[in-house]
């Protein structure tokens, strides 16, 4: 009896590890999918106009994915904790009219106020925790309330970016496009703060088991505002770096961002629940966005009607292949 | 004594007495003058928002992360499929409606395609169909000037003793929405899925089916909401659906039903829709800035949510 339960056990062994190499490959793959999603992007703008390809092209056409990509970012905090923010649009739009105003004149005053802006966030973190309110209404409400305050700073489009930020933005680092080198600054540092610290690991784990993580004797609290303020403090270095492209402001300039910002994290591989998010995946999908929607489609036969379009394609697209992996990974 | 209670236990009757007091402000400052007004007003705004109000509630109530963001871009395109269709032709009133109602309902079923076939969460494939549609929609409605028909414009700005007709029958409708809720299989069956969507597949219920029923008929409210807004507002724009994406989801929650799902309630789209609409009309009358006014409009909103609660069960 004993010698033949051995064998069993010995051949459910091996292929349970035969199993994990597959599982593995396919993580693998789907790790790596947001990067070929982007590649795919490259290849097909290559293709439909090879001059494209090169520092001046990507510069252009990159042109906005420095604050998408911070946006993103935002975003995926606020998703690594189970919650979805609607108000990131609106808010960097605040931050923008916050920084083609106050911060110009009176520098002191703007940056207390964009500090504080992102107290309110924590605020927000810590409501939702402690009510236990559904953060979709709640930040739907505070798209409202940063859109009014917009409005209220700066009633007509203008403004000017502080010469710093401008000079900043400007940047033009020799052989790589400064977008480049900035989204991948982001991407890293982002990455190594929440996938490779331990107070970063606490934090995922409050999106993928908050029950566990809270009988092990962390704050739930204290994640969530965590994760809000952060979401808050990347809000606001989108708001300014648009604003140092832009150079000026209007109170609506932010608003595309909510939605772009979601789609950004999810093609980027990161789930809407489970505290499965990646940095740096969320990175290279605000870029593959940035691409899709820049202006650049316009010389490419794609007219501007469905410029829009394209971005929901590309959504599609990158899910469906991301559910053939995943059966694989099954 | 009792009924009282009774009553104020009800979740939707906060929205009501919201939408009381905000009048009662707005007439106390202007000294009771335009009270019946108003209130033809908020009747007739509030009908566009609890159409979509309901389509929506019945999304929401399938569960944590149902919801139906196409919406906007929905009553944005079959505004202009309904006004196209009608050609300012009195005849083509009907064919027009039945054209807008399809639409919508083909976008619904769509919707749910994706959510199918890609085992995409329903936020992330109504967002992408919104963006396809949203291009759609600029691309066939560019430069669309048409009026809907005279006969249709009347019809959607039609009053009875100061009552809107479209409000009536927007009521009856309600009505019938609140009884398939709670009387019939396809409420009832919604309600299980998003209490537990596995024990309701173990006692039988086709999950599929219903939740594909449930986001056809949320983009075919969406539809007619489009073509009556554009008879309502006497033509269509890509736009015209942009408030309705907040407010839809407001409407829901504010109305007392579950944003976690398995709990809905119908008379609560009603008070919540008639609540935004008169606090939209009290700050207008108190003469407050555009900026104050969204400021306002948002800190309420967070303020009514903080105050109703969240659920305690777990999400």
């Amino acid at each position: 009896m004993r010698p033949e339960m051995t064998a069993a056990s010995l051949d459910t062994a091996a292929r349970t590890s035969a199993e994990r190499g597959a599982l593995a490959r396919a993580r693998l793959l789907r790790g790596l999918l947001p990067a070929l999603s982007l590649a795919l992007v490259l290849l097909a703008i290559a293709w439909l106009n090879p001059r494209a390809i090169s520092y001046f092209g990507f510069s252009l056409m990159l042109n906005l994915a420095i604050p998408i990509a911070l946006a993103t970012i935002a975003q995926m905090f606020v998703i690594a904790g189970n919650e979805l923010d609607l108000s990131i649009g609106t808010f960097v739009g605040f931050v923008g009219c916050v920084t083609a105003t106050w911060l110009k004149d009176a520098p002191l005053i703007g940056a207390v106020i964009l500090l504080g802006s992102i107290g309110v966030y924590a605020l927000l973190g810590a409501l939702i925790h402690l009510r236990n309110l559904p953060s979709i209404v709640v930040t739907l409400g505070m798209s409202f309330v940063w859109q009014g305050l917009a409005i209220l700073v700066l009633p007509k489009p203008g403004g000017k970016a502080p010469d710093w930020l401008l000079g900043l933005m400007a940047f033009k680092p020799p052989f790589i496009p400064f977008p480049i080198i900035a989204a991948l600054l982001i991407g890293l540092i982002v990455h190594f703060g929440l996938m490779r610290t331990s107070y970063g690991v606490i934090l995922r784990g409050s999106g993928g088991n908050p029950a566990a993580l809270g009988r092990a004797g962390w704050s739930l609290l204290k994640t969530k505002i965590v994760l809000f303020a952060l979401a808050g403090l990347f809000g606001v270095l989108s708001g300014m770096a648009l604003i140092g492209i832009t150079t000026s402001a209007d109170a609506n300039i932010g608003n595309g961002y909510t939605l772009l910002a979601i789609a950004g994290v999810i093609l980027g591989g990161g789930e809407f629940v489970g505290g499965r998010v990646s940095p740096i995946g969320a990175v290279i999908g605000a870029l593959t966005l940035a691409l899709a929607a820049s202006p650049l489609l316009t010389f490419m036969h794609i007219p501007p009607d469905w410029q829009v379009a394209a971005n929901g394609a590309i959504l599609i697209i990158v899910l469906a292949a991301r559910v053939l992996i995943s059966r694989k990974e099954r | 004594m009792t009924s009282v209670k009774s009553l104020l236990a009800k979740p939707w009757i906060w929205s009501f007495i919201g939408a009381l007091l905000v009048w009662l402000a707005t007439i106390a400052f202007t000294g009771g003058y335009g009270a019946g007004g108003m209130v033809t007003a908020a009747l007739s705004l509030a009908v566009f928002t609890v159409i979509v109000g309901v389509g929506q509630m019945f999304v929401i109530t399938l569960g944590p992360g149902n919801v139906d963001l196409s919406l906007p871009a929905n009553i944005g395109l079959a505004s202009a499929v309904a006004m196209k269709v009608m050609d300012g032709n009195d005849s083509m009133i009907a064919v027009g409606l039945l054209a807008a109602l399809a639409c919508g309902a083909a976008i619904g079923a769509a919707n749910y395609l994706l959510i199918w076939a890609l085992r995409i969460p329903p936020i992330i494939a109504t967002l992408s169909a919104s963006f396809i549609i949203q291009s759609i929609d600029i691309s066939y409605g560019r430069g669309l000037q048409i009026k809907p028909p005279p006969g249709f414009a009347d019809f959607a700005n039609w009053q009875i003793l100061g009552i809107p007709v479209l409000a009536i029958l927007t009521v009856l409708f309600t009505i019938g929405a609140a009884i398939a809720l709670q009387r019939m299989i396809y409420g009832r069956s919604v309600l299980a899925i998003g209490q537990n969507i596995r024990a309701a597949w173990l006692a039988g219920v086709n999950v599929g089916r219903i939740r594909f029923l449930t986001y056809t008929l949320s983009g075919a409210l969406g539809g007619i909401d489009g073509a009556l807004l554009a008879g309502y507002f006497r033509g269509a724009n890509v736009d015209i659906g942009n408030e309705y994406l907040l407010a839809s989801i407001a409407v829901v929650v504010i109305g007392g039903t579950s944003v976690a799902g398995g709990k809905a309630n119908v008379p609560g789209v009603w008070g919540a829709a008639l609540f935004l609409v008169l606090l939209l009309t009290m700050l207008n009358t108190f003469g407050v800035s555009a900026g104050v006014r969204l400021l306002l409009t948002g800190l309420i909103i967070v303020g009514v949510i903080t105050a109703a609660g969240g659920q305690k069960a777990p999400r």
